[in-house]
């Protein structure tokens, strides 16, 4: 059911949730300041897909199905195959989304999931090569946002990693044996909000809504940086983007505790 | 009563010996009325209804409900209550002595007020007031949302459903008949009214249901505060 | 529409590929409210189709030129995953995905009482997660539920079904090897309780007889899927209160 369905946040709402918030550390749905909200992924959803995955966090759900096709490489990457990233936030799940291009608000969510992805290496391109310079594997990772309550970047990160994880290099199409997609790890990325001072992990629609600064900081099992977007107007302080760091990576591995094998 | 409601879907015949046809029905026929929603049959004296079991507000005069403001003009606040349509709301029609243009200083967008439907035109344009006895705008407290044919369900018969939430929880609640609902005590205990009215909402047609918001609110006694207002 | 081709589309007991008879269906299951943001919802899988739907409104009509002071005007868009077919389908509209929404929005329009609501709009989602052949009249069957799972009021429900020629023999409900090679495709989608046909598209060829003989399939079909419909939508009032209401 459609809840407070303009981008207008009442008075009323905001002080409720900086009132708990500031008060009892908690947020209006409960959750503790670093709990990320149920994660529920569900893979092969589409058999028809190289790979796929539905995943709801929270009450926001994403499908990501992955192509794999044979096709040409970038002439600089001859010895690799192809990776390419697009989110659709389909006006299915927001009354104010509209269709059409790409906003730029879903062209950061599929640039800054692309990059956890492509810097960790989860994807081991160069094992995508079927003749160099001449062909090889382009994996397509498209993402339909279908629900939406909050931290897209996050439940489509899931969804991506999830989805690859699972898929299948059809290589039987140019006459070789098919191949499970060759992944070296398993990035997470974690967004965190700042409300009046307080950093939040996984913000729900409310949250998002009344937050000054959003950062997401994506690391694989090694516990690296991989990737790192902040956004919004507001500011996080070293101090803060420290403690951040430390908050992704704890909560990274939950994440990872949820992804396929 | 004891037999249990009769679900509907949009086109079924409606017919029900010695009683008329009246709301969520259309003429389908010579003699026949049908269905419009999917929703349930509810009889009531001569009549016959079909309720729907969701949907938007559809309003009513003399109403009570709870918007938000969402644009405000020279002379008048536009307010939207969760309906089809946004009403309007005329300085005249504020408990406030407003000069044109100086809208603003009374409500902003994003306040919430409490208002009675005053009029509604054939296009479906609709006015409220806030003139009239508790009417007002809202400070502090929360609010939550159903849908407005649950509204009958949080309310209760004669309002035992909403007292018993109040009472357990030491609450203060407002229902609007738009399904948005307003909130205010200990946050604790506002947590525990929102979960019972979520509980109605997403019961509201089954069996029992005082029975099992009872037992809920005496489940989460522990995590109320306080013992009186 | 292919032509009659080398390949065989029926076995030696005039089965189908996938083991169907001529006028069976395939597997359909239909889910309501699966979305929390959307006014109403479903899902459908329909062979291998799995297409979701969303309903928005009835409300205000925008931008306001749009807006008609006598009805709301329905606006599907019936729009493709980029991976629901075999070859990555590039994202956005196309002159064929333009076209289903159009008849889609139409036939939905037939049905729903659009004079109640003036000035407004109705907004139908259809997305296609995974297209096996016959993804108009899937969207369209599982639009009607989602509208009424909306509370939206309607005169009847919206359901339909396609037949098509396959090998010289009327079928129904094509599956996506006999849509790719088959000689005609008919889909229609009706209202069930008067039985007036809201959409109806045809290409390839059929004689009269033969169109006869795939509608009367298809009206036959439609009193199965208009109990799937009806029976996924009471699943979630399993147990309707005695005391509903005052």
């Amino acid at each position: 059911m459609p809840r407070d369905e303009l981008d207008v946040m009442s008075e009323i709402k905001r002080n409720y949730i900086l009132q708990k918030i500031k008060k009892d550390g908690l947020r209006a749905d409960g959750r503790k300041l670093d709990e990320m909200r149920k994660v529920v992924i569900q893979t092969n959803f589409i058999p028809r897909a190289s790979g796929s995955a539905v995943v709801t966090l929270g009450r926001t759900k994403v499908v990501c199905g992955i192509k794999i096709e044979a096709g040409e490489p970038f002439p600089d990457t001859p010895n690799q195959g192809v990776l390419t990233t697009n989110v659709e936030l389909l006006p299915m799940a927001f009354p104010t989304f509209e269709a059409g291009p790409p906003s730029e608000d879903s062209i950061e969510i599929a640039r800054v999931v692309d990059r956890g992805i492509r810097e960790s290496k989860m994807i081991d391109l160069q094992k995508l090569v079927v003749e160099p310079a001449k062909q090889v594997w382009i994996v397509f990772i498209d993402i339909d946002v279908i629900d939406y309550d909050g931290n897209l970047i996050d439940a489509c990160t899931i969804a991506a990693v999830s989805a690859l994880a699972t898929a299948v290099v059809p290589a039987s199409t140019i006459g070789q044996k098919d191949f499970p997609l060759p992944i070296t790890c398993k990035p997470a990325s974690v967004t965190m909000m700042k409300i009046d001072n307080v950093v939040i992990v996984d913000p729900d629609l409310e949250e998002e809504q009344i937050a000054s600064a959003r950062l997401t900081v994506t690391m694989a099992e090694d516990g690296h940086l991989k990737a790192m977007q902040k956004g919004e107007p507001g500011f996080f302080t070293l101090e803060e983007i420290q403690k951040a760091i430390k908050t992704s990576s704890d909560v990274g591995s939950q994440i990872r505790s949820n992804y396929p094998k | 009563m004891s037999n249990v409601k009769q679900i509907v879907m949009p086109g079924d015949p409606v017919e029900v010996p010695n009683l008329k046809p009246r709301n969520g029905v259309y003429k389908c026929g010579d003699n026949a009325y049908c269905s419009q929603f999917f929703g349930i049959l509810q009889e009531s004296e001569q009549f016959v209804d079909v309720v729907p079991f969701t949907g938007k507000y559809v309003p009513r005069r003399n109403d009570k409900v709870i918007g938000k403001v969402i644009e405000i003009g020279p002379s008048m606040w536009i307010v939207d209550i969760s309906s089809t349509y946004t009403t309007l709301l005329h300085m005249n029609d504020a408990p406030w002595r407003v000069t044109s243009g100086e809208l603003k200083r009374y409500m902003n967008v994003g306040d919430y007020v409490y208002a009675k439907i005053l009029s509604i035109n054939e296009i479906k344009e609709s006015w409220i007031t806030m003139k009239d006895v508790g009417l007002k705008k809202l400070e502090g407290g929360t609010l939550v949302s159903l849908p407005a044919p649950k509204v009958p369900r949080i309310i209760g018969k004669g309002g035992s459903m909403v007292n018993m939430i109040k009472d357990a929880t030491h609450t203060r609640i407002m229902v609007g008949q738009n399904g948005v609902i307003w909130l205010d005590g200990a946050p604790e205990n506002v947590i525990v009214a929102i979960g019972a009215i979520r509980k109605v909402e997403e019961e509201a047609h089954t069996v029992g249901l005082t029975d099992r918001v009872k037992k809920y609110l005496e489940d989460k006694k522990g995590e109320i505060v306080g013992n009186s207002e | 529409m292919g032509t009659a081709s080398d390949k065989k589309l029926f076995d030696e007991n005039g089965l189908r590929l996938d083991g169907r008879s001529p006028g069976d269906l395939r597997p359909i299951r239909i889910e309501t409210d699966v979305l929390n943001r959307a006014d109403g919802s479903a899902f459908i899988e329909w062979g291998g189709n799995k297409i979701q739907v969303a309903v928005y409104g009835p409300r205000e009509a925008y931008p306001r030129h749009m807006q008609d002071i006598n009805q709301a005007f329905v606006r599907a868009r019936y729009n493709m995953a980029a991976f629901s077919v075999d070859e990555r389908k590039r994202p956005g509209p196309d002159r064929r995905s333009m076209e289903i929404s159009k008849v889609i929005s139409e036939a939905l329009q037939a049905a729903i009482m659009v004079e109640l609501f003036p000035r407004a709009q109705i907004d139908v989602f259809i997305e296609v997660l995974q297209a096996d052949a016959g993804t108009r009249i899937a969207g369209l069957t599982a639009s009607a539920v989602a509208l009424a799972a909306a509370g939206v009021p309607m005169r009847d429900l919206v359901v339909g079904c396609t037949a098509g020629k396959v090998d010289g023999k009327v079928v129904l409900d094509l599956s996506k090897e006999e849509d790719n090679f088959g000689q005609a495709d008919l889909p229609i989608a009706i209202m069930p309780k008067s039985g007036k046909v809201v959409l109806m598209q045809m290409d390839g060829d059929l004689s009269v007889d033969e169109f006869n003989e795939a509608t009367s399939m298809i009206f036959k079909a439609t009193e199965r899927i208009n109990q799937i419909q009806r029976d996924a939508l009471k699943k979630n009032y399993a147990n309707t209160a005695q005391d509903w209401g005052e």
